[in-house]
């Protein structure tokens, strides 16, 4: 069999190419970071608001000149919110030689990338790879699965719960839970319950639901129910499509009910719940675009102001200004980006944020711990979320110490 | 009792929806024996051309000319896409609707981007139209349940009653006679089309606002309609019908439905715990599970009855 010609010298330009990219990379003058997140299917207005504030921050880094001189780059990957998926782009990020990854959405692959780094890590010394988890919230991440290897950016469920239930009024009596049946929907369930439990022993739980992710079309049935329960408020871990159609049937059937939510801060809710939901959703976040105006924060207004200028949603990742301060910091005290040196210097590391609270990166289970604020999205504020004319109004925060939960991580540290 | 009735008006609503779209599905894929893969994209694109044009103009000049950009969309990959394909057989026709999937689902995120679209029930449609145990029936249900009944009636008139649905229907059974007798068999297949997709636009434009518009929507919904099509049966719109109900009120009912399979087996003398053999999965409470049903159902009928619900031939 012979190959025409042209296959010959088209595959010998590939081969070169191929040859010649990788070694070229290595001499790059630039940090690069595999960054795995869902840019296509039910999530994927999730994973590209996440890569828009990634960007933004970047290039401020980078602005002050990066770490060691150098720039940092992100080198996307599509995982479709899929574990399988994000496996072959972290092969994909071993085999480019990239020091560090990072992904924010869908505990489910967090976890599975803890493992597989984990492996990769033991079985490659001299090629190891530093997870940077930006979102990835199920608190048994650093708790039952806590690696050497991993480290959270991010509240767990456990501290978002702390907030949650806290922050609930004192006249608030019964509760219907739902959430998503998979990894972080049953953290979110366990961990209200625990809490529920421990602060607020008067409140009834007078549901409990679980839901396939992202598979739900139509939540009026659901709405039905909760309203023959009496629940005075619904409490729910639900993100993207499930909390946007969720709250949005119930607002439609007149369930006159609170909406407690852990993530309807993140993207598309505040727009699809529209002006029917004036100050009937909360939310447990780490930054919302009107502590600026309610702190008296220059900074952060100025902050805000500079991403308000290209972007319509909030800015709500400070934990992931916090993160890369804390990555260059790291970077510069060990002189390179050496996964086990980077990961030292990490551990036990303090941060202040733009509001001067000090985060800290504990070394006990790689756990970034900081405060949270509880907001309901209202009229009549300064700063609105993605056009709606709502913005988020802070009723309640919590500080570091309230955060410091025990843990009960054991972790394996590498021999060196 | 008061769950019950509640859930029935759901189930109706939501199963009048599957038909909308599911009906045009039907039309051509037993006419042509073309799986328009990208029938929900373009359900997708009549909920964001309604929004567009509801910015401008208004919902109710939504309603109409949404629905025939969608027919003209629909026209148009016939005539310049499946008939060039055609002569390659239906592995080449599936393939290129599969491909027309990604095109446009890319092409709304290009254009609109990723954020859901703040497309909303129009004000005169926005209140409840009556109250049910405390639980509001809001207006614009009624409204959806009223288009696509007046839409399932359309459709029967045409099909049963008219020149065009009897060449329609003799096409679908036997194109070569239809042929030889004089008709254009090319353009009924464009018709047939173009009517799917205009009914698959009218489902977007009246479903875009009571779900929400994003771009993920054709994903969500692209599937289930496949269940309903082959659960209906090929070349029976009353099987559609009846398969799109029967979903509707499956997803309802199991929802509201707090048993598990051990409950079932309870009154038989066995008690299952969740540590059990298969107790993990039997002791699963219905609810958790519900939306998963419609497929365990497809599966069933595969394997009982081929030919579908009410089809005419085998799949």
């Amino acid at each position: 069999m012979r190959f025409p010609r042209s296959f010959v010298r088209i595959f010998l330009a590939l081969l070169a190419v191929a040859l010649w990219g990788p070694g070229a990379r290595a001499a790059d003058a630039t940090i690069k970071i595999g960054y795995i997140d869902p840019f296509s299917g039910a999530f994927a207005a999730g994973g590209d608001a996440s890569l828009k504030m990634f960007q933004f921050i970047i290039e401020n880094i980078n602005a002050k000149g990066g770490a060691l001189g150098k720039k940092f780059e992100l080198v996307t990957f599509d995982d479709k919110l899929q574990p399988a998926e994000a496996l072959i782009a972290l092969k994909s990020v071993t085999d480019q030689n990239l020091p560090f990854v990072m992904s924010c959405v869908g505990s489910n692959v967090g976890s599975a990338l803890i493992d597989a780094v984990n492996k990769h890590n033991t079985r490659n010394p001299d090629n190891r790879v530093l997870q940077l988890n930006c979102g990835q919230l199920a608190t048994e991440l650093t708790n039952e699965q806590c690696s050497f290897w991993h480290f959270r950016f991010a509240g767990s469920v456990e501290m978002r719960a702390v907030a949650r239930i806290k922050s609930l009024p004192a006249s608030l009596k019964t509760v219907y839970l739902l959430n998503q049946d998979y990894l972080f929907g049953q953290s979110i369930r366990d961990d209200t319950k625990k809490f529920l439990a421990l602060y607020r022993p008067d409140i009834k739980i007078v549901g409990d639901e679980m839901i396939p992710l992202m598979q739900v079309k139509d939540f009026s049935p659901y709405i039905t129910k909760i309203k023959a329960s009496g629940a005075e408020s619904l409490l729910t871990g639900n993100y993207g499509p499930d909390l946007a159609l969720l709250i949005k049937a119930g607002v439609d059937a007149g369930l006159n009910i609170r909406y407690d939510s852990y993530l309807g801060h993140v993207i598309g809710a505040p727009t699809a719940i529209g002006a029917a939901g004036d100050g009937r959703l909360t939310s447990v976040m780490e930054i919302h675009d009107n502590i600026s105006v309610e702190e008296n924060n220059a900074a952060q207004e100025e902050f805000v102001k500079q991403w308000r200028t290209t972007h319509d949603f909030g800015f709500i990742a400070i934990n992931s200004v916090t993160q890369f301060d804390m990555l260059v910091r790291a970077i510069e005290k060990v002189g390179s980006t050496d996964p086990l040196k980077v990961a030292l210097a990490l551990e036990g590391m303090e941060q202040k944020d733009m509001f001067g609270a000090v985060n800290i990166m504990r070394k006990d289970d790689h756990q970034l711990l900081n405060p949270y604020y509880e907001a309901v999205l209202t009229k009549g504020q300064k700063y609105d979320v993605e056009k709606t004319g709502m913005g988020w109004k802070t009723e309640f925060k919590t500080t570091v110490a309230d955060e410091t939960l025990p843990t009960t991580c054991t972790m394996k540290r590498p021999e060196s | 009792m008061q769950v019950g009735l509640i859930s029935l008006l759901d189930g109706l609503v939501y199963g009048m929806l599957l038909f909308m779209l599911a009906s045009g599905l039907t039309l051509i894929l037993s006419m042509m024996g073309v799986l328009n893969f990208a029938h929900a994209s373009v359900y997708m694109l009549g909920a964001y051309f309604a929004y567009q044009i509801d910015q401008w103009v208004g919902f109710w000049p939504a309603l109409v000319i949404a629905p025939v950009l969608c027919g003209s969309i629909g026209a148009a990959i016939e005539v310049w896409g499946l008939r060039r394909v055609h002569h390659n057989g239906h592995i080449a026709e599936l393939l290129f609707t599969f491909g027309l999937v990604f095109i446009i689902g890319r092409g709304v995120q290009m254009i609109w981007g990723m954020l859901p679209m703040a497309y909303r029930v129009p004000a005169g449609l926005d209140f409840p139209l009556f109250s049910l145990y405390g639980e509001n029936f809001p207006a614009y249900r009624g409204f959806m349940l009223l288009v696509s009944g007046g839409m399932l009636f359309t459709t029967w008139l045409l099909l049963k009653k008219t020149r065009i649905g009897l060449i329609i229907q003799a096409s679908l059974t036997h194109p070569g006679m239809v042929s030889a007798l004089g008709h254009n068999v090319p353009l009924v297949f464009t018709t047939v089309f173009a009517g799917g997709s205009f009914l698959a636009g009218l489902a977007g434009v009246i479903a875009g606002n009571y779900l929400t518009t994003e771009s993920a929507m054709a994903d969500a919904m692209g599937p289930i309609v496949f269940v309903v099509v082959i659960f209906g049966g090929l070349g029976s719109l009353a099987g559609c019908f009846t398969a799109s109900i029967l979903m509707g009120m499956v997803q309802t009912f199991s929802v509201v439905f707090d048993y598990s399979f051990a409950d079932a087996l309870k009154p038989l003398g066995v008690t299952l715990a969740a540590n059990d053999l298969l107790g993990e999965i039997l002791t699963i409470p219905m609810s958790r599970i519900g939306p998963l049903v419609p497929y365990a159902l497809l599966i069933l009928i595969l394997l009982f009855r081929p030919r579908g619900l009410m089809g005419t031939r085998e799949t």
